[in-house]
């Protein structure tokens, strides 16, 4: 079966080419230096990531070299108060959004405190089940529909996720319901180490929409450009009440899948190295000096000043002082019981024996 | 003889299985070309073809549901979750199917089935892959529930699981999988599904716990043997069907029984244990049941973990105070 009608955009080339006139929206080069920045931001932030867990600093981190367009591109046109549902790998969008470098660092570094960002408020903490919270976007969205409210859930997860049961369920209610909800695929061609082709036999994952009722759609995950546009228009239908959307977002896993992963056991490197002539943030780059006259200045300045800030996050990360072992009591009820008072206690008089010990 | 990490232990048992009888099958997710996240099919899709060891969908309760359906085919299915936090969505096929195909068929159709996923803290992993629910499933009737935590435990365990004739939850300790070798022949013999071990011989005390909670256990019996105190340590090995004759035997001559395990305390296996020693062996007791267990609190991530899981000071104590209480 491969005669379902996917569309597909790209509207940036590789070569940092328009390929169609850009959209309105993207027509001012504010916008795209916007864009841009973000990117690069992620990827500092990415590379710190590594760096940290290079040095034990971090715990074991998943990168989302290749792929930051996508969550740039998600977070860029997602309003405030619609609500991020990601999975382990979106930290571009987490920080497009506003969640700070610092605590997705206190999150990647073990320590729960991580999830409980400043902002935005209502943002899920990322899954790392795969799949596992396509239903709670749905459930989010639903409360939108009762509520009468005109915001939008956007969930977030990779290929492989595409074959869990979590994710066909949630879909399908989405789509029978009219649910304000976006899907997104991030199909970076690897779960892990399995390619897309052993996760289905369907020649896209966009068309998976067609079977829950609604419309699934392909887009150069590569393309930022692109993304923001078909993101920004599945919102704008779903927010009008016009039901979900998937959006399948092509692109490549540049790295291993994390930082206790080799790749090179299970994929060749003439694999990635194409996937590096379609850099992301290249490509915007290109444009930019094509056509807004981006200077060497302008992006030495913006290198160093996302350099600082990742910096100044780590440093805020690593000067955090640690909870003492009695927070694993901490938030686990609204009140703790009674009966895990005594165990608390166990925990501080353990730890002081080992102190003192 | 040669000595292999447990990791290896696991490989070889496979690779021994997969070479015994044609009906065995491995598969999960990244088992194949991968190896397995931890390296255990390392090697082995490689020796045995793709129809014998073979990468899955990133999909649980298919992994789950489709071994059942194997296994009652007359396969012997030796299928991985890649981690415990990911097992849950099995535990509709396990409870509901494979726990009790044989029953409904009144023994028409079984279901021979292995499902070996890594569990535990220690490792550092990230969120949701270090918690150990091994309770969850000793409570199934029907289900056998396998935890090495030795090597040449683990060769013979997980070989008489793929023999077993019904379904076998196989839980591996991750924090152990490299921390020591041990010595034995790769014979294809297998272990006892129905025996605790005594790993360690003494009549002051009797500790009992499993998986890697061993490690500190048995490091505390050896820091109590320095103080004069003897302990019997006891490996369950297989918690269910558990072997309460070796517990309370040694009860019986020690008269106090420390119970060690990472997991939450509440309804935890301890629980089990203590409960079927106090049904059979009440009046050997000469002090209280000890327990010593992860808290009844969500598995911290990483930085904290080490406070959650039993460390040996925490069991040494325990068993001071049951020593101290009569
Ligand atoms: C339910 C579940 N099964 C298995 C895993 C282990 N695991 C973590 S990431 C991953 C691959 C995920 O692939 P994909 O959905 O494509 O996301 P990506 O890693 O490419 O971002 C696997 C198998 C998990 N975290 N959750
Ligand atoms: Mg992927």
């Amino acid at each position: 079966m491969s005669n379902l009608d996917i569309h597909h955009t790209t509207l940036l080339g590789p070569d940092g080419h328009p390929l169609a006139p850009l959209p309105a929206e993207f027509a001012n080069h504010e916008t795209i230096r916007d864009l841009y920045r973000h990117m690069v931001l992620a990827r500092t932030f990415d590379a710190k990531a590594v760096a940290l867990h290079g040095s034990g600093r971090l715990g074991t981190y998943a990168s989302l070299l290749g792929q930051e367009a996508v969550g740039v591109g998600i977070g860029h046109v997602m309003r405030p108060e619609d609500v991020l549902v990601p999975s382990f790998r979106e930290h571009a969008a987490q920080l497009r959004r506003g969640v700070r470098p610092e605590e997705l660092y206190l999150y990647w570094g073990g320590d729960e405190r991580g999830s409980a960002f400043a902002g935005p408020t209502q943002d899920f903490p990322v899954s790392a089940t795969v799949g596992g919270h396509a239903p709670h976007a749905a459930g989010v969205a639903l409360a939108f529909k009762l509520r009468g409210e005109a915001r939008v859930a956007v969930c977030v997860f990779g290929d492989g996720a595409t074959s869990k049961g979590d994710v066909y369920e949630a879909m399908n209610v989405a789509g029978l319901w009219q649910l304000p909800v976006v899907f997104i695929v991030t199909n970076n061609q690897w779960a892990l180490s399995t390619p897309r082709r052993e996760q289905t036999a369907a020649t896209t994952l966009a068309q998976k929409a067609v079977a829950a009722g609604f419309e699934g759609e392909q887009v150069d995950g590569n393309d930022v450009i692109a993304v923001a546009k078909v993101v920004g228009e599945a919102l704008a239908h779903a927010r009008s009440g016009n039901g979900p959307r998937l959006i399948e977002c092509l692109t490549y896993r540049l790295a291993d899948h994390t930082t206790v992963d080799d790749a090179a056991r299970y994929r060749d490197e003439s694999e990635v190295t194409p996937w590096w002539e379609k850099d992301p943030i290249a490509r915007v780059r290109l444009y930019l000096s094509a056509t807004a006259g981006w200077s060497d200045q302008q992006e030495k300045a913006l290198l160093d000043e996302c350099g600082t800030l990742i910096e100044r996050a780590a440093e805020a990360y690593l000067a955090t002082p640690p909870q003492g072992p009695e927070a694993m009591f901490d938030h686990l009820y609204g009140k703790l019981p009674a009966d895990l008072a005594a165990q608390r206690d166990e925990v501080v008089a353990a730890t002081k024996n080992r102190a003192d010990g | 003889m040669a000595e292999h990490t447990l990791l290896e232990a696991v490989n070889l048992a496979l690779r021994r299985a997969l070479g015994d009888d044609d009906r065995v099958l491995v598969f999960g997710e990244d088992v194949g070309v991968g190896g397995g996240v931890f390296r255990a099919t390392q090697g082995l899709m490689q020796a045995f073809g793709p129809k014998r060891v073979f990468d899955t969908p990133l999909a649980e309760t298919l992994i789950a549901g489709m071994a059942i359906g194997l296994a009652a085919q007359g396969f012997r299915p030796v299928a991985e979750i890649q981690f415990m936090g990911f097992i849950y969505s099995t535990l509709d096929q396990l409870i509901n199917h494979a726990s009790r195909l044989r029953t409904r068929t009144r023994g028409r159709l079984t279901c021979p089935m292995v499902l070996r996923a890594p569990y535990g803290g220690g490792v550092h992993a990230p969120e949701h892959h270090s918690e150990s629910t091994e309770a969850l499933f000793a409570h199934v009737p029907g289900l056998r529930v396998v935890i090495p935590s030795s090597p040449k435990m683990a060769y013979g365990l997980l070989l008489s699981a793929i023999r077993d004739p019904d379904p076998v939850v196989f839980l591996e300790p991750k924090r152990l999988y490299r921390a020591a070798k041990e010595a034995f022949e790769d014979d294809g013999e297998g272990a006892p599904l129905d025996r605790c071990l005594v790993r360690r011989e003494g009549n002051d005390c009797t500790l009992v716990s499993w998986g890697a909670s061993m490690k500190e256990t048995l490091a505390a019996a050896a820091q109590l043997a320095e103080k004069g105190v003897e302990s019997d340590v006891i490996d369950v090995c297989t918690l269910k069907p558990l072997d309460v004759t070796t517990i309370v035997e040694s009860v019986a001559r020690s008269g106090r029984l420390v119970i060690v395990h990472e997991a939450a305390r509440t309804a935890g296996f301890g629980a089990e244990i203590a409960a079927r020693v106090a049904d059979v062996g009440l009046y050997h007791l000469r002090a209280p049941i000890m327990r010593v267990t992860g808290y009844d609190t969500v598995m911290p991530l990483s930085r904290l973990e080490r406070h959650y899981m039993p460390n040996a000071a925490r069991i040494q104590a325990a068993v001071e105070r049951s020593l101290a209480s009569d």
